[in-house]
């Protein structure tokens, strides 16, 4: 990397300079403006329109569970039952988690906006596939009105993860959900597919493999991860639902099955998809730190590295979903083992980002703020992390609120943020509009301490003991609860700032350079919006994408 | 609103710590050890916790943009640095798992000496059987609330061998540290010593279903010789002195959990309600119909699928070997006086 920084002149990373220049002669409309009507969305190939319809699907998705979580924290109020029955909680927080992972987190960063920034990282036009970029939209879509009919069909009460043998005696409903996160699954392989492809053969002369930004890296691991752990889901549902249909016994033990054998199949696939939900936040993050704090990226290849580490060493730490379940003494302590061995690479990257900040010129932006309250939650989210790894320890915090916490700190502490921290640094990219600063920052606020309240108590919550998927509970936690309810409604004020916030700017924005941020990587050496083959000629890198003209090459540092 | 089982706020077990920055109670000889390993974990994770963000804070203070003429920094990587905070990270985390590996080891191997105590669990409860006696063992909770009741002696090895009868439960004795989960189809064991006296609650950790959250048990710990008698009092259920057919047959309906499926109105809850049930015409699902008598009942306790009543799923289990005679005869009385 040392050799690129040295060799490279400020912004070395595209020859794109004179591109812009050249942009003010000859006019050309943005991909938003080069077609009109119906159907020129609809059948669209461009990954930008494909990027922002899946934005639009996951930020709905995105609002319909929070509702549904705003619901759970309110009921969870006091200990007694309030205004909702156990079976209709069930259901809720059901809804909550399968509409939150299969329709949401999975999809946001890698197919919303991965999907946007990908290519114009790379210096493409497009992805490799672009209609199979669409394909994987539309079956993503199906996959949506499936799990939404199960509201129709009597719902569904398994949680999201589908145990059996409950989710074999329970209402019909599972089918349809079960098949519905079974097609989301080939939505997700197929943008993983297209992602590597793009990776491998798309980018533009001169961007090696070390000249990637981060962010690339991140969803390239990602992609990888969901080619080959997706099928495995797809697989372990379509058999949950021979079993139900065709009475095959499988996971079910009144047939001859094996229940623990399910978790299993589940949590190979899964355990890896949480990476697929964190992997493309770390991305984000990596871009966020480094453009706002005007500094080179410490430990590029380190990061890069990690993120591809996490993803190998993902597949074979499932078992630590299992320490109570039954499973072999050995095999919980192989799996502890290994869950500690990828706490390493995590470490690595959390260290980078705050050496990153070391002689920089941080500017407090929105984005900026929303990476370090990443760097707050995703500490605390990897920290706790390793307490539930710890085989004793996770004995006894196993399946109560610690659990919750942790998780959420990860998945909405992590991923949540950086997500929202790339829409606001993107934002001016997507629609050629700057946000509001404020507003912006207050939100940042919010969220920060809406969801540490929230969180944080349920830490406490769960080491005295409270299970999770409780309606009521014994009235010593009422307390704690009622904390953590407050601190949620906090949080969704701060997240109804930042869709407002967002929508204002599309209105009444100012009208946003081609690269408000002074970034250097290629999606900022074009028009903003960009344009509907995104480049001009196709731009050349020549260093880094985090050389930044502010770097003090003069060795005085 | 529908009546559980046990609503959580009757358990009437007493506070297990009286803030949140509290330890629980260390009631068995596996909780030292833990909340040890746990202390220290808290210890070293809150100063890499400071360290990481405090020197985030120093540098968000230090390094925030003075003009546009700020020059950063070059530096790009440090091999040392890096090769330092991925050793020492590693070295406590080698620490963690150790320690941890070392417990759950002790927590996997019962002694020899231990007394079984067979733990079935169902939606929504848990039957607590001790070797030799016929009834499982329950005890009054709050306000007339029927609660599983796990008796053990003081310093003695106690091993649960537990299974479900329908879907995965999971047995949880948060003053104990102790979890496992209950699957069907196989046992799952636990053991623990109990080394405080007093009563703690017992939880349900693996979502079973609409009252998973009233799907608790009572575990009390006795001094050794007051065991054996404890033991007997929780496993006796018989008409009591002064005590009406119907009142004992009352008893029996909780003591099963009835009342987690069955309302003693007419209204449905999991299963048909019982309220004016007695002579109802009952039709069920494969068309067929019958006036609900005593036999009927009979039947529905024994063999419960062989007749489901239209509108319901057959996911009763059967109570054969577990109500006596006595007992059949006064929850039939019971369930002939609701109305």
């Amino acid at each position: 990397m040392s050799d690129d920084s040295k060799k490279s002149q400020s912004g070395a990373q595209s020859g794109a300079q004179s591109e812009a220049q050249s942009e003010a002669h000859k006019p050309e409309p943005s991909y938003l403006t080069a077609q009109r009507g119906l159907m020129s969305w609809v059948v669209t190939i461009d990954h930008k329109r494909i990027g922002l319809m899946y934005l639009t699907a996951t930020l709905f998705f995105f609002l319909i569970a929070g509702l549904l979580a705003i619901t759970l924290r309110t009921e969870l109020f006091t200990g007694q039952q309030d205004f909702m029955s156990a079976a209709t909680y069930n259901k809720v927080f059901t809804l909550h988690g399968a509409i939150m992972v299969f329709l949401f987190i999975i999809p946001s960063v890698p197919a919303a906006m991965g999907n946007f920034v990908l290519p114009l990282m790379l210096g493409a036009k497009d992805v490799a596939f672009p209609k199979l970029n669409l394909l994987s939209f539309y079956i993503y879509c199906i996959a949506a009105v499936m799990l939404i009919l199960t509201l129709v069909l009597g719902s569904l009460d398994t949680g999201w993860t589908f145990y059996t043998p409950y989710s074999k005696t329970t209402g019909t409903a599972v089918i349809m959900a079960t098949m519905g996160a079974f097609v989301a699954g080939f939505s997700s392989i197929l943008t993983g597919i297209n992602f590597v492809v793009t990776t491998h053969k798309m980018r533009a002369p001169g961007m090696t493999w070390n000249r990637m930004p981060l962010m690339v890296w991140a969803l390239y691991a990602t992609a990888l991860i969901q080619v080959m752990a997706t099928p495995v889901l797809a697989i372990t549902l379509f058999l949950l639902v021979i079993e139900r249909t065709l009475s095959i016994g499988i996971f079910d033990p009144a047939m001859g099955g094996d229940p623990v054998l399910y978790q299993h199949f589940f949590w190979f696939y899964s355990h890896p998809a949480v990476y697929i939900m964190i992997l493309p936040g770390f991305g984000i993050i990596s871009e966020l730190i480094t453009v706002h704090s005007r500094k080179h990226i410490f430990g590029y290849r380190a990061i890069a590295m990690s993120s591809v580490a996490i993803a190998v060493i993902s597949f074979v730490v499932w078992g630590h979903h299992m320490f109570v379940s039954g499973q072999s003494e050995l095999a919980g302590i192989v799996f502890s083992f290994l869950t500690f061995v990828v706490a390493v690479p995590t470490a690595i990257k959390v260290f980078s980002w705050v050496a990153t900040l070391y002689g920089g010129s941080i500017r407090y932006t929105t984005p900026m703020w929303y990476a370090l309250v990443f760097l707050w939650t995703f500490t605390i989210g990897g920290l706790t992390g390793v307490y539930l790894g710890t085989l004793s320890i996770d004995v006894h915090l196993h399946d109560t609120y610690f659990v919750v916490a942790h998780f959420h700190y990860v998945m909405v502490g992590g991923t949540v943020v950086a997500f929202l921290g790339g829409l606001f640094h993107w934002w001016p990219k997507m629609f050629g509009r700057m946000y509001n600063e404020t507003l912006g920052r207050i939100s940042a606020l919010l969220v920060f301490i809406g969801f540490n309240t929230t969180f944080m108590t349920q830490f406490f919550l769960g080491h005295q003991g409270m299970p999770r998927r409780y309606y009521a509970y014994l009235p010593e936690y009422e307390a704690m609860h009622q904390v953590s309810t407050i601190g949620s409604w906090i949080l969704a004020v701060g997240l109804f700032l930042v869709l407002f916030t967002l929508i204002h700017a599309i209105k009444y924005g100012e009208r946003a350079s081609s690269n408000p941020w002074n970034a250097v990587s290629l999606e900022w050496h074009t028009a903003s919006p960009p344009i509907e083959h995104n480049f001009h000629t196709t731009p050349t890198v020549t260093g880094s994408p985090y050389d930044f003209p502010e770097i003090d090459k003069t060795g005085k540092h | 609103m529908i009546a559980t089982f046990i609503p959580p706020e009757k358990l009437g077990t007493p506070k297990m710590s009286d803030t949140p920055w509290e330890l629980l109670p260390t009631a068995s000889n596996h909780a030292a050890s833990l909340d040890g390993l746990y202390v220290f974990l808290t210890i070293i994770c809150g100063i890499s916790f400071v360290l990481v963000i405090g020197a985030m804070v120093y540098f968000m203070v230090k390094y925030k943009k003075r003009s546009d003429n700020d020059k950063t920094s070059p530096l790009t990587h440090n091999g040392k640095l890096e090769f330092g905070w991925s050793a020492v990270p590693a070295v406590f985390l080698m620490l963690f798992f150790v320690w941890g590996e070392l417990d759950f080891v002790k927590l996997s191997a019962p002694p020899a000496d231990a007394i079984d105590i067979r733990v079935t669990g169902q939606k929504w409860y848990w039957t607590i059987e001790y070797p030799g006696r016929p009834v499982a063992a329950t005890t009054a909770a709050l306000d007339g609330e029927v609660a599983p009741l796990l008796i053990v002696p003081l310093n003695q090895p106690v091993r649960l061998l537990m299974t479900s009868k329908d879907v995965i439960h999971s047995f949880y004795i948060p003053a104990f540290r102790v979890k496992k989960d209950v699957v069907p189809g196989r046992y799952a064991s636990v053991w623990f010593t109990a080394i405080q006296e007093g009563t703690f609650p017992v939880f349900c950790t693996e979502y079973c279903g609409d009252e998973h959250s009233s799907m608790l048990a009572i575990v009390k710990v006795v001094p050794p010789d007051q065991y054996e008698e404890a033991v007997r009092a929780a496993t006796t259920l018989e008409q009591g002195e002064g005590e009406t057919v119907e009142q004992f047959g009352e008893k029996v309906y909780k003591s099963f959990a009835c009342n987690s499926c069955h309302n003693t109105d007419s209204t449905i809850k999991v299963g048909p309600g019982f309220g004016g049930v007695f002579g109802k015409t009952e039709t069920f699902t494969d068309g067929a119909s019958v006036v609900v008598d005593e036999n009927y009942i009979r039947e529905s306790i024994y063999t419960p699928n062989a007749k489901v009543v239209a509108g319901f799923t057959p996911q009763m289990p059967s109570f054969a070997g577990q109500i006596n005679d006595e007992q059949m005869n006064a929850l039939i009385a019971y369930i002939k006086s609701l109305e």
